[in-house]
């Protein structure tokens, strides 16, 4: 039997990403990067946030925030670096650097989170 | 060109024009190609950010005050806009091609590709104010 190729499944990783990145992504970029530390609005507090932490939903909710728009990252990455730059003969290191970044990030998130 | 090309037994070199490294910067299109692909560099900061952001606030106060002040650096909040600006080409790039990805039929007809784009940046609006009533709130 034809061994089954991997491409379907990281491919639908990139486009769950993709979905997530793209609906919640710039909200949290806007709020901690740009808008309190700017001052156009006030920040919340330190208890407000760890409490929001508190509820597993949350944590449930930052964990696919973190991981999936990784592996998003990671493919498109991939196929720059390849298409853009044409260096396909560093094909292995680069699937190592996007997709074990991704693998890692994703363990980060879990560590943090539970 | 005297040289007669090497002779390989049943491997017929491939004829294969070179494409110059910069290719995509010779079109428009091409060009937004690229940097659509490259918004992803700045999703992963983003997580990156995060990331840091939940661990500070596990650590404790002082950590994350640190992280507060951290992210009100010139070059950090510079950083911030120029991804902000990816992030958002990433969504909108996203939800225009949504229609292409996504054929919805209802009773046989297919839903016009307005309906579906505009479904998906009524559920962005909804999903944004929703996470940020709830960290705004506190």
């Amino acid at each position: 039997m034809a061994k089954r190729p991997k491409e379907p499944f990281f491919w639908t990783l990139f486009s769950m990403g993709g979905v997530v990145a793209a609906f919640f992504i710039p909200v949290h970029l806007f709020l901690f990067g740009l808008a309190f530390p700017l001052g156009w609005l006030a920040s919340p507090s330190y208890d407000s946030l760890a409490a929001l932490l508190q509820n597993p939903l949350v944590r449930l909710y930052l964990f696919v925030l973190c991981s999936l728009p990784l592996f998003h990252w990671a493919h498109r990455f991939k196929y720059t670096l390849y298409d853009g730059l044409q260096i396909k003969h560093l094909n292995e290191v680069i699937n190592v650097f996007c997709y074990g970044g991704a693998i890692v990030g994703t363990l980060v998130a879990g560590y943090l989170l539970w | 060109m005297n040289q007669a090309p090497p002779y390989r037994q049943h491997h017929p070199r491939w004829y294969r024009e070179r494409i110059s490294t910069y290719w995509w910067l010779g079109k428009w299109p091409y060009l937004k190609f690229v940097l659509r692909e490259l918004s992803s560099v700045a999703v992963a900061l983003t997580v990156v950010m995060t990331l840091i952001q939940v661990w500070a606030l596990r650590a404790g106060r002082e950590f994350y005050a640190a992280f507060e002040q951290a992210v009100r650096a010139p070059l950090v909040v510079a950083l911030a806009a120029v991804s902000f600006a990816f992030v958002l080409l990433h969504a909108i790039t996203w939800f225009n091609l949504a229609p292409t990805a996504m054929v919805l039929r209802v009773g046989g007809k297919r839903v016009p590709d307005f309906v579906i784009t505009g479904a998906n940046y009524a559920a962005w609006f909804v999903a944004t104010a929703m996470v940020a009533w709830f960290i705004l709130r506190g």
